[in-house]
């Protein structure tokens, strides 16, 4: 094991951590928002955007990041649209991420009891109402920690950028790797790095959770 | 002679097949304590319900206040202001505060000015010794304490006429009571009821009317006194029987 080589490379690797959350956090925020919208519109089956909502659900989980990629990087400058590569990392993991955050948020929303709906009925609640107050409310509630299993999920799938020559964690050490063939140590460092942001934000997204849910279910 | 605020003319509901309510006619009078008794599964719970528009109905009229409920969505929605609904499972909103849950009706639905309702909430909490817990979240209730903020949520709309389903059946038997004395106080004040419930005792007490439900009909509607001392019909005394052992 040569350990000056893998101290050599921490700069190396804490660069491509910075990269790879940045985009990560980027790529889970607006998954956020999508899914956000996507359920809105699948729960008030708005006409025509509904049908959209679906579609684009069932595509993004669907298909691999890889090939959505690819579509955007090597795609959208066919059609004269030119974009980092970064933003298309970005853009690529809010298209998948969206899927699942829809996903989970329908589940949540679907896990509101009945008796929570029909409560809100009778105090004469509308239906805009019910949905502001109760629903909404009750199931982002229930959907947070499959929320968060989405954000862990996201992040590891930015291991996918290097197909698109971002500078990420996994490109980094492969590029390492083929200058100077010290396979064993970069991909400890890999390995490390990927722990390193992995475990505390699996904590802290189950701190999360069970704060949430206690908080408002007592369980 | 007093004013008939609810009347229910042949009323059918059914859920597939299987008829739930069959021919259900009745009415109830302003300041009046109606009763509803009768064995598990016939049909009270599904009766009330269809009161509050919860339930579709195949047959029949329901007229509140001379007004004929046609069933539409909006319409009901002005309509449940009037008839508040307590469920069995005391069904406050585990994401909102005790004070949020009286709140959210009066001022987001019935848009009254919110110090107002305030007050009138805290007065009614405070009448029931719940004074203290005006921020706690559900969770942190008793059943009959949750209990009770829902009979005060119903309260706080001003409503017109109250349907109890069941309210006590799921609460431990030590709590039945002080939710069965606030309904008791309610009846002195001649506070417009329907009540669902198994607790024949209390049925006792607050009945003015009692109507008597088996398979989805209405068997006998008789005043209470009728009802309890001077009936004899074989059905009812078996089910008085069944209950009083």
């Amino acid at each position: 094991m040569d350990i000056q080589a893998i101290v050599e490379s921490f700069p190396y690797y804490l660069q491509a951590m910075g990269t790879t959350l940045k985009l990560a956090f980027g790529g889970i925020f607006f998954s956020f928002l999508i899914g956000l919208l996507v359920g809105f519109i699948r729960y008030f089956r708005v006409p025509i955007l509904k049908q959209l909502a679906d579609g684009y659900t069932e595509l993004s989980r669907n298909t691999p990041l890889l090939i959505q990629l690819f579509f955007i990087y090597y795609g959208l400058p066919k059609i004269g649209i030119q974009l980092s590569k970064e933003l298309c990392g970005v853009i690529g993991l809010s298209f998948l991420g969206g899927g699942y955050m829809a996903e989970s948020i329908r589940g949540g929303i679907e896990d509101v009891p009945l008796i929570q709906i029909e409560s809100g009925k009778a105090i004469g609640l509308s239906r805009v109402q019910l949905a502001r107050y109760i629903i909404f409310p009750q199931g982002f509630l229930r959907s947070v920690s499959n929320i968060g299993a989405n954000a862990l999920f996201l992040l590891k799938e930015t291991s996918v950028f290097s197909a698109i020559a971002i500078m990420d964690l996994t490109n980094v050490t492969r590029d390492l790797i083929s200058m100077y063939y010290l396979t064993k140590e970069y991909m400890l460092m890999l390995v490390i790095s990927y722990v390193i942001i992995l475990v505390p934000m699996g904590l802290f997204i189950s701190y999360i959770e069970r704060r949430v849910r206690y908080g408002v279910f007592g369980d | 002679m007093s004013k008939k605020i609810l009347e229910v003319k042949h009323l059918q509901k059914c859920f597939g097949e299987k008829e739930i309510l069959k021919n259900v006619s009745f009415s109830i009078q302003e300041g009046e304590v109606l009763v509803l008794l009768g064995p598990s599964g016939s049909g009270k719970s599904t009766l009330l319900r269809t009161l509050n528009g919860l339930e579709s109905i195949q047959k029949g009229e329901i007229y509140f206040q001379g007004e004929l409920l046609k069933g539409e969505e909006k319409q009901w929605q002005a309509i449940r202001q009037k008839i508040a609904m307590v469920f069995q499972n005391y069904e406050l909103f585990p994401n909102l505060t005790v004070m949020e849950n009286l709140l959210l009706s009066p001022t987001k639905v019935q848009k009254r000015e919110k110090t107002t309702v305030e007050k009138q909430a805290k007065v009614l909490l405070e009448r029931i010794g719940l004074g203290e817990k005006l921020k706690s979240y559900p969770r942190e209730l008793s059943g009959g304490q949750k209990q009770r903020v829902a009979i005060v949520r119903a309260l706080v709309m001003e409503p017109t006429m109250i349907l109890f389903d069941e309210v006590t059946a799921s609460l431990d038997p030590e709590m039945v009571r002080e939710v069965l004395e606030m309904i008791q106080d309610l009846a002195k004040e001649r506070k417009t009821m329907m009540v669902v419930t198994h607790e024949i005792d209390f049925a006792r007490r607050v009945a003015d009317r009692v109507i008597f439900m088996e398979e989805g009909e209405i068997i006998s509607d008789y005043t209470a006194q009728e009802f309890f001392e001077e009936q004899k019909n074989e059905r009812i005394t078996r089910f008085l029987n069944s209950l009083t052992h």
